[in-house]
């Protein structure tokens, strides 16, 4: 489905390297985890991948096709889609109305409805609500994963920090729904970016980052324990 | 009554916001039951007063009076104005005089088509009196269309006087095709007097908008929030000026919100005037370009840039 051949990227007045020759493959149907420690560049490969980014180097293969001079919404029509880390806030741009941008056609306030439950959120409360400073962050964050669910022509999906803010109840929830995902549609592939052991659990694969490379790759069972085995 | 397409086109942008231009008489577009006033061209052409609201025209022809009748409630009033005639000049005064208690919707609002090559020009000078514990909302839209060389120039005067417990809702909009416009707000709070201003504003090309409010905090626990948003254009310039003045203890709050796009200039110049220590005034100013996360987000949904751009302002400007 996804290929990364040896993407680095740098900035470029400080020729600071932040990914340095990450290649990696994502196969249908899959659930990978990427973690890492802070400042490691996961957000950034995952801007990459969706086009926020331009990489210093290297190639992006989606679908068969190199699609590393497409721009953002060339990628999205191709099926990328990207839940950020730190939701954005609009002025006057309603919950309904994004989930309509995101469906790509008309949603019915029902529709839309459901999508909102999915992710635990009452439509009733929130289908007319303003995106905007006003929203807390938890919220800002289910309507932000709402957003991907929406997509209904996303074959990648990819979610950063998608637990992050949200409270310690309906997480669980959060991992049935991945999950739930994997099951109603398997062709699809799921890339999610965590520090949750719990997440980290029903991985097929995990990619630890560190500074700007790959430093391991495994199933969960080797990867969690050697993870715990490291710190004292 | 005859209209010409462009006639009926204005009205329907002013009165349902250009939802329904298929709407054949002006009858039509507003409830049965409410007061109107349809003025064209300098001419009252069609007036309709109720039980509870009287609208009297000046004896010059160059504005009304409307009297709101005390403990009026759920009631209506329309006065939209029509210009398309190149060249037409006009200053209008109305008078609102609303009673006690009453609570109205008075919907206002200038249109001109100028397809010519001379400026047309809307001057209207709309004073409230608003009665004790009265409770009106304002909804005023400027709107100019037409591809002649001629100005499309609309100078709306609004001064609200808010008699003890009265409370005012103003919504000024002018989103489309108006050339130049200076707007001047002048409002006066007595005792526990709220009032409320969204003002929308969008201008392209080399249009010209200023907009000016002078809110003078007179009465004890009097309130005023006032909340400007706009967007600058291409070539266009816009000024917004605002000093809220508190005399009694009072809470005055003010946030003007502008969007700057190509070469577009916008100049805010907010003052608060506390003369007492127990006035609470708070003013909030942001001009920034269109915020380049919000533009990648909706990408990131399948939209292209304009789209994307296209959504944001809607948003912004709702
Ligand atoms: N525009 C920029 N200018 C300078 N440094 C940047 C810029 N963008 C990212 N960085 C740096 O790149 C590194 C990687 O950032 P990134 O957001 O990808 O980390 P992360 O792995 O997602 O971290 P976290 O777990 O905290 O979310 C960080 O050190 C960050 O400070
Ligand atoms: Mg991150």
């Amino acid at each position: 489905m996804l290929e990364l051949k040896n993407i680095s990227y740098e900035i470029k007045q400080s020729k600071q390297k932040i990914l340095d020759q990450v290649s990696l493959r994502i196969e249908p149907g899959t659930l990978t985890v990427i973690t890492g420690p802070n400042g490691s560049g996961k957000s950034t490969l995952a801007q990459i991948i969706m086009g926020i980014k331009t990489p210093t180097s290297g190639q992006i293969i989606f679908g068969g096709g190199d699609i590393t001079k497409d721009d953002i919404t060339a990628r999205a029509k191709k099926g990328i889609s990207f839940s950020f880390q730190q939701p954005v806030k609009f002025q006057g741009l309603t919950v309904y109305e994004l989930l309509n941008i995101a469906n790509g056609e008309l949603f019915s306030p029902v529709e839309a409805g459901q999508v909102l439950e999915q992710v635990g959120l009452n439509p009733d409360d929130y289908l007319k609500r303003e995106i905007n400073t006003k929203l807390s962050g938890g919220e800002l964050k289910r309507i932000e994963i709402a957003s991907i669910l929406a997509r209904k022509d996303a074959k990648l999906l990819i979610f950063d920090e998608p637990e992050a803010g949200i409270d310690l109840w309906s997480f669980q929830d959060l991992t049935k729904l991945f999950q739930k995902i994997r099951c109603e549609y398997p062709d699809k592939s799921l890339v999610i970016i965590s520090h949750q052991e719990k997440i980290l659990k029903i991985a097929d694969e995990i990619i630890i980052l560190e500074n700007g490379s790959i430093a391991k790759k495994g199933a969960p069972a080797q990867i969690i324990s050697e993870i715990k085995e490291a710190k004292p | 009554m005859k209209l010409s397409k462009e006639e009926t086109q204005i009205f329907c942008e002013v009165i349902t916001g250009g939802s329904d231009t298929t709407q054949e008489t002006l009858s039509q577009l507003v409830a049965p039951e409410s007061a109107y006033n349809f003025r064209v061209n300098g001419k009252s052409i069609s007036r309709h007063s109720t039980e509870n609201i009287n609208i009297v025209p000046k004896s010059d022809g160059q504005g009304l009076d409307v009297y709101i009748a005390p403990d009026t409630k759920h009631e209506t009033v329309h006065i939209p104005v029509a210009i398309s005639v190149t060249g037409h000049k006009e200053t209008v005064y109305n008078d609102f005089h609303i009673g006690e208690n009453a609570e109205v919707v008075i919907i206002a609002g200038c249109g001109i088509y100028n397809c010519g090559g001379v400026d047309s020009v809307h001057d209207g000078i709309h004073r409230f009196d608003v009665g004790k514990g009265a409770n009106i909302t304002y909804i005023e839209k400027h709107y100019g269309f037409g591809q002649g060389r001629g100005g499309k120039i609309l100078n709306p005067t609004t001064e609200v006087h808010l008699k003890a417990g009265a409370i005012a809702h103003l919504e000024l909009e002018q989103i489309k095709g108006v050339d130049s416009t200076i707007r001047n707000t002048v409002a006066k709070l007595e005792q526990n007097a709220k009032l409320t201003v969204k003002e929308r504003l969008m201008t392209h090309g080399r249009q010209i908008a200023e907009s000016s409010y002078d809110i003078q905090l007179k009465g004890k626990d009097s309130t005023a929030d006032l909340e400007s948003r706009s967007i600058a254009q291409d070539y266009s310039t816009q000024t917004f000026k605002s000093t809220i003045t508190a005399t009694a203890k009072s809470r005055g709050h003010s946030a003007c919100d502008a969007i700057i796009m190509d070469q577009a200039k916008v100049f805010a110049l907010p003052a608060l005037n506390a003369e007492i220590k127990d006035a609470e005034l708070i003013h909030e100013a942001a001009i920034g370009k269109l915020a380049s996360d919000q533009i990648t987000k909706l990408m990131t949904l399948g939209l292209t840039q304009a789209q994307a751009e296209s959504h944001i302002i809607n948003g912004f400007l709702k």
